[in-house]
């Protein structure tokens, strides 16, 4: 029945080079973080002198875990676990799929738990009364007759977690699916995008390419507020997503709530003051019209359908941890233009003969969206899933079987309770006591 | 009262437990057990109602978050989760003399906590701002509890067998160290302690990973954090492989429990302190 195997084979099989691979990422992995990553070739040489750093650069220790004895020991991770699992596969498939009830009798005298008693009724009298026991103690039996007049009940439970090996090393295996899928057809990119700005596109990562994301999305606002102590509580980026010019979703950004949009996943990373320009809003309290402007300092700007013009002629810098103030000059034809003081942020009402106006004057930004788009990552969360239900299964699930034998002993008939758990032997022998128990307490075997 | 006066009673009573349970051990003074054992549920219900009162205080102030966001408050939820850890093993295996090699872990947490960290109830920084914080906190101390009660058993087992095993009487019952449970018994709680934090770990790992995910894009970066929580699974991963394929078991399996605790431990604080990277809060 052994089959050679050829000497290749059995050293990918082997749990010894697993555990070799095991340690050696172990110890590889401390290096990156250690060693800076990701730095310029100057700070490798200037902060290890020259000979060192040449040696870091043949082997990639600048992005130690994508170089290449990296990706070679995770390579020889993954054919380790491949061949392994190949290898134990159809012994364990054999353990689940067994017909257990064609047990040599010989073999269940050596069980690890057993009990034999003795009755005068004989087997095929009890055989139902032993059928009921099995069942009512939740041990649900299928039944076969043995040579001699014999029967032999066997019943199991969790043969399936057998395969919970399997599953465990299948995980890490659909996780690097999904990384190499997110390597390959996924990207990250970044965007700075100032208030009131629109784009088409993003940069990516690393090669800073320009990379169309075939919609376009408009930062609308970007606000940070703080709490009382003077930390930050959030940052928030407003959106309006638009598609072939027309609005079609309009919504926010915040750390830990990204957007996902056909497939693209929009992060709130960082933001930037845009020196020397402002944000500007304004509403007209009759008819409720309103706009926004991007201005700056010095510049006036227009809103052509209400016929009003205004500026900001002066900025006062923040004392002592104060606001901005800014001077603006406001112009509406209709009566005399009006200049006045107010404070970043605020809302100032400028009363005209025929309305009034609601004005907003604030810091323009900018704000930093991470893009992602992985393909990969639901391999990734199924991989995540598949380990943890594996683990479960390896460490807290056990196949236990159990067989009962009813022969012809010397005019009597014994009856031969016993069973096996591959682990977690004491729930086991738990089990097996009670329904030891159920035997001894029924009435119907007439145990001598 | 509020949560810092109940967590100081907590961290003295905790102490006087440890300090009865390594009287039990020292002096075979079982009749003091029961009263360890006392001390201990007294400290972990004084401590339960601390978290839970820092956590309303936090609401009181405006903030309104669980107390699991920086180093004090981890190294509180470690010592609980220790405390409870343990205590379910005391209640499984019906032993107290474990008592004096777990326990003292608790009792170093919360020292370190009350002498060496800022105790203020701080806002909630945006980063922090997620339903994750609580699975991924949670699952990843659970876990680190079991292995610091692991490696607290592997020190047990390598006492015993580097000094109370004179070679003519093995599991001597008279002498001091004789009166710790068998080897085997030790090896077998060191194991299973082992397995359940590995589990946990995993978890904690993969909380982490999602939560990566859903915070900036990226499941795993390698970052210093990440990486040593990966070593610390490998770590384990490696002594249960030994021990399930090629029979390890005993002084190499207690080895590998403190070896993998040392690599916890540098998870927990030595990237903070050493190592510079995304997880500068906790």
């Amino acid at each position: 029945m052994k089959k050679e195997k050829n000497t290749i084979w059995v050293f990918f099989a082997s749990v010894k080079l697993a555990l070799f691979t095991l340690i050696i990422l172990a110890i590889a992995s401390i290096i990156g973080t250690v060693i800076q990553q990701n730095q310029s070739p100057e700070f490798y040489v200037k902060q290890f002198g020259p000979t060192t750093a040449k040696l870091f650069q043949v082997l990639d220790i600048s992005q130690m875990y994508d170089s290449w004895w990296f990706i070679f020991l995770l390579v020889l991770l993954s054919i380790n676990l491949i061949v392994c699992t190949l290898d134990r596969f159809p012994a364990l498939w054999s353990m689940v799929t067994r017909d257990n009830l064609a047990t040599n009798l010989d073999r269940l005298e050596k069980m690890g738990r057993k009990k034999t008693f003795f009755t005068k009724s004989s087997p095929n009298e009890i055989a139902g009364a032993i059928a009921s026991i099995m069942e009512n103690s939740g041990w649900k039996s299928e039944k076969a007759d043995k040579e001699a007049g014999g029967v032999l009940f066997f019943s199991q439970k969790g043969h399936w977690t057998r395969l919970g090996l399997i599953a465990v090393h299948t995980s890490i295996l659909v996780i690097f699916t999904g990384a190499i899928i997110g390597k390959t057809l996924g990207y990250k990119g970044g965007l700075m995008l100032p208030e009131t700005a629109t784009s088409d596109h993003i940069y990516q990562h690393g090669t800073n390419k320009k990379l169309p994301l075939g919609f376009e999305i408009r930062c609308d606002r970007f606000q940070i507020s703080f709490y009382d102590n003077g930390s930050p509580k959030e940052y928030r980026t407003n959106i309006t997503i638009m598609e072939n010019g027309k609005e079609v979703k309009k919504t926010s950004i915040v750390v830990n709530d990204p957007l996902d949009y056909r497939g693209f996943t929009f992060y709130q990373a960082n933001f930037q003051p845009i020196d020397g320009q402002f944000l500007t809003h304004i509403r007209k309290e009759n008819t409720n019209s309103e706009q926004t402007f991007r201005m700056r300092a010095g510049k006036d700007i227009a809103w052509e359908s209400e016929g009003i013009t205004f500026g900001i002629i002066n900025i006062m810098e923040p004392m002592m941890g104060g606001k901005y103030r800014y001077k603006i000059w406001f112009s509406d034809n209709r009566a005399e233009p009006v200049d006045f003081w107010m404070d970043g942020s605020a809302t100032v009402k400028i009363e005209r003969p025929d309305t009034s106006y609601f004005l907003t004057v604030k810091q323009l930004y900018s704000t930093g969206l991470q893009i992602a788009k992985d393909p990969g990552v639901w391999w990734v969360y199924i991989g995540f899933f598949i380990m943890l239900a594996g683990l479960y299964i390896v460490f807290f699930l056990s196949h236990r079987r159990l067989w009962v034998y009813i022969g012809n002993a010397d005019n009597r008939t014994r009856i031969l309770v016993c069973g096996s758990a591959n682990k977690n032997k004491i729930n086991f022998e738990k089990d097996f006591s009670t329904l030891i128990e159920q035997f001894e307490q029924n009435d119907n075997l007439h145990l001598a | 009262m509020n949560s810092s006066q109940l967590l100081t009673y907590c961290t003295f009573t905790y102490l006087l437990a440890s300090i009865l349970y390594v009287a039990v051990f020292l002096f075979r003074a079982h009749k003091i057990g029961i009263i360890a054992t006392i001390c201990t549920v007294l400290g972990f219900l004084m401590q339960t109602v601390g978290i839970g009162l820092r956590w309303a205080e936090s609401y009181q102030m405006g903030y309104g978050h669980a107390p699991l966001t920086n180093m004090y408050e981890s190294l509180v939820f470690f010592s609980w989760s220790i405390i409870l850890f343990y205590l379910g093993l005391e209640l499984k295996f019906k032993n107290r003399l474990i008592g004096a090699f777990a326990t003292p872990f608790a009792v170093a947490s919360m020292a370190l906590a009350a002498l060496g960290m800022p105790d203020e109830i701080r806002p909630l920084v945006p980063a922090l701002q997620s339903n994750w914080l609580i699975i991924h906190v949670v699952t990843c101390f659970i876990g680190y509890a079991a292995l610091a009660v692991a490696c607290g058993l592997g020190v047990m087992y390598l006492l015993k067998f580097y000094i109370g095993k004179p070679a003519s009487q093995p599991d001597n019952q008279g002498s001091l160290i004789g009166s710790l449970p068998p080897l085997k018994i030790i090896d077998d709680i060191t194991y299973k302690s082992i397995v359940f934090g590995f589990l946990w770990l995993s978890a904690g790992i993969i909380t982490g990973a999602i939560w990566a995910n859903s915070a900036w894009g990226t499941y795993w970066s390698w970052d210093p954090k990440e990486t040593w929580s990966l070593i610390s699974w490998f770590v384990y991963a490696v002594a249960l492989h030994a021990r399930f394929v090629r029979g390890w078991g005993g002084r190499r399996i207690a080895w590998l429990a403190i070896i993998g605790f040392i690599a916890v431990i540098f998870t927990y604080f030595g990237v903070n302190y050493l190592l510079s990277g995304l997880h500068s809060y906790a």
